[in-house]
């Protein structure tokens, strides 16, 4: 279980990385973390003619939280933005991503481009209707530095399939946007896994407003491990703008379910599955109600 | 099968403290860098997909897994592997907790566990049980059933506390 | 005082290596050796037809390719059956490299030696193995009825069947006693596959110097191996030296030899003059080692109103995968270890062990004795249930009393002689683990299940083990034993053993194991063997040496040798501490000596007029029948196995919503007679309870019906993490064996057995359904709940 041999490249700076990248193609692929990717090289899954290891970009490492939101540079840990703790939502899922060790590898823009549809963050960004960024080498491009341009793309196109992103061969994926909550917002994540630390049999991510009365105005989720790509169900009429004490939680769960497209393997059955995306979103949405209230 | 060139690259590692050049292929993995290359082999590979965490090392003072790293990443950074944890005075209090609580076998994933410990209590000087679950929760032991671990990251932390 | 370091929980010895990094582990050996990898077979069942390196040569650091045509004869044949058995009529192994015919994901195919395992692994990937399909056989099922076969000349897949049978005090047999009991039951359980799964894989390490072959391997048996190397390579037993270093783990997996490995990366090592090194990397572990448990059980039971069994017969079927190195010694222990401490009234046990298109079965801690337990313990649950009484009662109704040991089981057991139990007290083990789970005042509540589960070990097994003792002129204790360690703390406990015997402090006992230079008889570390085997033998050995130091001082000190002791490593009159001599000096005189390299050997030499020949010019400096030096052998032999005992009860609590299932308390029991270090036997029963609980709620191999392991890396083979493993408190008793000097029985593979009876009955107890299978998943059981 060792690499296959392929051509490294360490660029300096972005439109070094970004040149490579063009030149690279289909055949190139970016390290930042490598947590998911260096297991892939291992098993020779993955066998790329050029290695980008971004890890000397610096300007990537950065995180930005404003009034609207969090910009996470692709060189953010998950580790590092756990601690900074920019954002409440972020912070519930980073604890349930993986391990403590690999945390502090990984990346949280890694991790959405990686777009696994088990994985809690492309569930988080899909939720909160975030975006990613991408760049790209421009030739001859003029008005913008460096010949590079940008493209943001929003959750909902970034994640096409299963381990399959909108980011094109040659872009590379330079930050991610993580909206703010507006006031009285709540989050909350629940997850199920068969071994701590591990990839969930089935999680939601839940977002609730509540307005002055206390009652539920709005209220999103975000399902993981049950489709293949996250799976965000608006959940604000199923709860009746009632308060949380007497949402009809059935009916919560319904809605949640009928969206959900599960698969069985061999770790839980489909129907296992449906039947816990419905029993965490209930607890999610509870809990982000309760964290709401304050 | 890929086409990419295998092209050496010239490294430095700051290892146990002391700087390492060496050179090594781009696709090099660190574990092997440190074991095959520089000789330290304590510590130890047991999975290559980074779930066993007994090749973890720490990187500028953190634990990372060093089978999820290629060396050349690592070129200019700081790296303890279990060699360098004793210090002048001999083994460190997290290495003595675990031969006084017997939290070693085979002794195959214990580097891992070392290092993993001496970043959390470093962090962390007196950690809850489930603080300790937690911090210890990505390293698999096959021999312990970790319950003589769990109480020897205690009594690390007690020692710590006794000797600063 | 004399030194008793016996029954303390002495600090290991072979820690501050381990905890320092300084572990010599293989990997850790030759630095520089070439590195061998192999093309493994990509399906479960096809024949080669043909064999295309060309694109490989291309490869910077190639050295070599290696089909099966290119062995020799003598290498190429298929390996060695280990343990042939009558009732074994078709026991088939595995080539080296395969020949002609795969039949198994995994099965080596080709062999390549390279600079370094990068470029091996470059190489492999660059050989094309044109494979026509064949039909495979996955699963127990699948194996007796789909009509397709692994070996074309084993008709129905049966490798073995074998039917032991044992009638009741009044003649009648299983099926005869159940027919007249008062109330029957019958039901059939499933166990799956899983691992023993050590965080170090297998690996060879072989170094030629044109005469003498010197071997390492991470293996469990290294004077075996050694025997296999000699006899595939066509070498006098002389010429090879097999060395089992530091080794990650075992847990039984590496009891199997000669492993493909074993005879190829030695072969490869004299061809090419080199030093090669074999890894075995995670994924091949996986798909081309050994795994065990898999298992289909049918079970029919008689039995009265107390819940006595008056008859039981059960039909196993056992599935070893696509070879049979190791025999049938699984499924053997499965029919036997079933009993547990139970007397029952007549016995029937069938078992056939069949083919499949999937990696070797062979023994996995516990050996069989987890799926005879549960099938057993679920019994018991199951009487208790249909009586309507306490489940505890109806063990205990059951059990063999105190008084009638030795207890006949009437059967044959894995070593080939009879299943008779030395010692044990049963009632009182039930007693203690009741008081320490709380059995008796346990609180019913919703989603919360206790369970039970009780077991008898056959441990320490023969046919022998040996131990070389040696006392130096520099005081030091020398101890070697054949058998190897892979974590169990030999360096330790037989240090113990030997400081104990010779009354001498520990830190001057060393302990080798596993090193055929230093001790070249022995059998290997499996079945819970070590400590009661070699610690036997060092203890004999030891006694040995004690009495000729006794000897030779009563001499230099003109005294009786009764009336002498040894402590802290100075033998002395006793009542007189003036009149002592250092066992240092003892060991100078023991051997005569012409030339004095130092002041101490100058003692021994012709003219000092000290050494123990020396005194009489009219005796020969050696006296007739003696040896010189302070050195003893001596071997253990046993005329049965010894048979430990325990019962653990757990509390297990359900997640109404989730089917999550938690183990909230878990309590052992345990009696492997006299405790050499309680520390270490609580470490064991640790570690097998973990493994356990992995076997009853995580682990399995999944293979899907083409053959594939579907699950083949540990993110997927759920081997728990310290999140997953309940705190286990532990209770002993002691009863000491009678068969051996130092009473003690095996504690090794002890802590795994029961437990997946143990979860299935408090989960069943939770959840009022049946739970027949294990492991047993949260997906599962919300399936069950239905």
């Amino acid at each position: 279980m060792k690499p296959p041999p392929f051509e490294y490249h360490a660029p300096r700076d972005l439109g070094e990385a970004l040149e490579i990248l063009a030149g690279a193609g289909p055949r190139g692929k970016v390290l930042a973390g490598g947590q998911s990717l260096i297991p892939m090289l291992n098993m020779r899954i993955a066998a790329p003619d050029h290695l980008v290891d971004i890890n000397r970009l610096g300007a990537l490492s950065s995180i930005d939280a404003g009034p609207g939101g969090v910009t996470v540079g692709a060189l953010a840990r998950h580790a590092e933005v756990e601690r900074a703790a920019p954002h409440p939502l972020m912070v519930q899922a980073l604890r349930l991503v993986a391990h403590p060790v690999i945390r502090n590898r990984g990346t949280v823009v890694g991790s959405l481009v990686h777009a696994d549809p088990a994985a809690e963050l492309p569930a988080v960004l899909a939720v909160l209707d975030g975006s990613v960024r991408l760049a790209r080498r421009a030739p001859g491009a003029s008005g913008l530095p460096d010949g590079v341009v940008t493209r943001d793309v929003p959750a909902g196109a970034f994640f096409t399939g299963p381990m399959e992103s909108a980011a094109e061969p040659g872009e590379l994926a330079v930050s991610a946007f993580f909206p703010a909550l507006p006031p009285r917002t709540g989050t909350a994540f629940r997850e199920i896994a068969r071994r701590h630390g591990d990839y969930a049999l089935a999680g939601v991510c839940a977002v609730v407003t509540l307005d002055e009365d206390l009652h539920i105005s709005a209220a999103r989720v975000g399902c993981v491990g049950v489709g293949p790509v996250p799976v965000v169900v608006d959940v604000t009429e199923a709860c009746e703008r009632r308060p949380a004490a007497t949402v009809p939680w059935q009916r919560v769960a319904g809605a949640v379910r009928e969206r959900a497209e599960p698969d069985g393997d061999v770790h839980a059955s489909a129907a296992y599955r449906l039947h816990l995306i419905g029993v965490l979103a209930e607890q999610a949405v509870k809990d982000a109600a309760r964290e709401a209230a304050g | 099968m890929s086409t990419g060139t295998d092209s050496s690259h010239e490294i430095t590692l700051g290892v146990n403290g002391t700087a390492r050049r060496v050179r090594v292929p781009g696709r090099r993995l660190l574990s092997d860098c440190l074991r095959h290359d520089l000789g330290l082999t304590g510590t130890h590979v047991g999975c290559e997909h980074g779930v066993c965490g007994c090749c973890t090392v720490l990187l500028d003072g953190r634990p990372v897994r060093s089978c999820l790293m290629l060396a050349v990443t690592a070129d200019g950074h700081e790296i303890t592997t279990v060699e360098g944890l004793a210090g002048p005075d001999g083994m460190s209090p997290v290495q003595r907790a675990f031969g006084e609580s017997h939290a070693l076998q085979c002794g195959f994933c214990t580097p891992g566990f070392l290092c993993t410990v001496t970043a959390l209590l470093e962090e962390n000087p007196a950690p809850t049980d489930e603080e300790v679950l937690e911090g210890i929760s990505g390293n698999l032991c096959r021999c312990t059933g970790y319950q003589n671990i769990v109480k020897a990251v205690h009594r690390a932390a007690e020692l710590r506390a006794e000797e600063s | 005082m004399t030194t008793r370091l016996f029954g303390e929980p002495v600090q290991r010895r072979e820690d501050p290596r381990l905890l320092t990094g300084q572990g010599r582990f293989l990997d850790d050996l030759g630095s520089g050796a070439l590195a061998a990898a192999f093309v493994r077979s990509p399906h479960a069942h096809a024949r080669i037809r043909d064999v295309d390196v060309t694109a490989a040569l291309d490869v910077d650091g190639l050295i070599a390719i290696y089909t099966w045509e290119d062995l020799p004869e003598r290498v190429g044949r298929p390996l060695p059956l280990l343990i042939p058995h009558p009732a074994l009529t078709h026991g088939r192994t595995a080539y080296p490299l395969a020949r002609e015919t795969v039949r198994h994901v995994g099965e080596p195919v080709v062999m390549v030696v390279a600079t370094d395992r990068y470029l091996a692994e470059d190489a492999c990937g660059l050989i094309e193995v044109d494979y026509e399909p064949l039909k495979p056989v996955v699963g127990l099922e699948d194996a007796v009825q789909s009509g397709h076969l692994v070996h074309e000349d084993v008709p129905g897949n049966i490798g073995a069947h074998l039917v032991q049978e044992v009638p009741s005090a009044s003649g009648l047999s299983a099926g005869e006693a159940i027919d007249a009991a008062p109330h029957t039951l019958s039901f059939r359980l499933d166990i799956e596959r899983s691992a023993s799964t050590p965080l170090e894989g297998r690996g060879v390490y072989a170094r030629w110097d044109g005469a003498d072959l010197r071997v390492y391997s991470s293996t469990q048996t290294s004077t075996s191996v050694r025997m296999a190397i000699a006899a595939a390579l066509g070498l006098p037993l002389t010429s090879v030296e097999v060395i089992a270093p530091d080794v990650g783990g075992g847990f039984g997996v590496k009891i199997v030899h000669p492993w493909p490995e074993e005879i190829l990366v030695p072969w490869a090592a004299m061809l090419l003059g080199r030093e090669i090194k074999w890894t075995e990397d995670r994924r091949e572990h996986f798909i081309s080692s050994a795994h065990e448990r898999g298992q289909v059980q049918h079970v029919r039971v008689g039995f009265d109103d107390d819940g006595r069994v008056l008859g039981m017969d059960v039909r196993i079927l056992h599935d070893h995968g696509a070879y049979t190195p190791y025999g049938i010694i699984v499924p053997i222990i499965t029919s036997t270890q079933l009993l547990g401490p139970y007397k029952l009234g007549a016995y029937r046990v069938e078992f056939s062990s069949v083919y499949t298109n999937t990696v070797q079965v062979t023994p996995y801690r516990g050996a069989g004795r987890p799926q005879g337990v549960f099938c057993m313990e679920r019994t018991m649950d199951k009487i208790a249930r249909h009586l309507g009484r306490d489940r505890t009662e109806v063990r205990a109704a059951n059990f063999i009393q105190p008084d009638e040991f030795p207890y006949d089981q009437r059967m044959t057991f894995q070593d080939g002689r009879p299943l008779i139990y030395d010692s044990g007290d049963y009632p009182e083990m039930l007693r203690l683990v009741k008081e320490l789970i709380g059995w008796d005042d346990f609180e019913r509540a919703p989603n919360r299940g206790i369970g039970i589960g009780c077991y008898v070990e056959g441990t320490g097994v023969g046919p022998y083990e040996g131990g070389h003792v040696q006392i130096t002129s520099d005081g030091r204790v020398h101890v070697s034993t054949g058998l190897t360690s892979q974590g169990q703390g030999h360096q330790t406990v037989f240090a113990q053993i030997a400081a104990t015997e010779l009354g001498v402090p520990i830190e001057r006992v060393s302990v080798v194991t596993g090193d055929t230079r230093r001790f070249g008889y022995a059998v290997g570390t499996f079945a819970s063997r070590a400590a009661v085997m070699s610690g036997n033998a060092i203890a004999l050995a030891c006694r040995k040496v004690r009495e000729k130091a006794l000897r030779i001082a009563a001499d230099a000190l003109e005294a009786n040798p009764a009336d002498l002791e040894i402590t802290e490593g100075i033998v002395h009159v006793v009542g007189d501490p003036k009149a002592a001599v250092p066992l240092s000096t003892v060991a100078v005189l023991a051997n005569p000596l012409r030339y004095a390299f130092d002041d101490e050997a100058a003692k021994a030499t012709q003219f000092s007029g000290q050494a123990s020949g020396g005194a009489s010019p009219d005796r020969p400096p050696v006296a007739e029948g003696d040896e010189p030096g302070l050195e003893g052998r001596d071997y253990y032999s046993p005329i049965r196995s010894t048979f430990a005992a325990g019962m653990h009860a757990a509390v297990v609590e359900t997640d109404p919503l989730t089917a999550e299932i938690k183990v909230l308390r878990y309590a052992v029991v345990h009696d492997c007679g006299k405790l050499i270090n309680p520390m270490i036997v609580e470490g064991q029963i640790h570690g097998g309870v973990a493994q356990g609980i992995g076997g009853a709620l995580y682990e399995r191999m999944v293979y899907d019906s083409h053959g594939q392991l579907v699950n083949a890396s540990f993110m997927d083979f759920l081997m728990p993490y310290a999140t997953e493993i309940p705190h286990v408190e532990t209770a002993h008793l002691e009863t000491p064996s009678p068969l051996n000097p130092l009473g003690i029985k095996g504690a090794g593979e002890a802590g795994v057995i029961p437990v997946s009876a143990v979860i299935a009955s408090a989960i069943e107890d939770a959840e009022g359904v049946d739970i027949d299978r294990m492991p047993i998943s949260p997906s599962e059981l919300f399936d069950l709940r239905g």
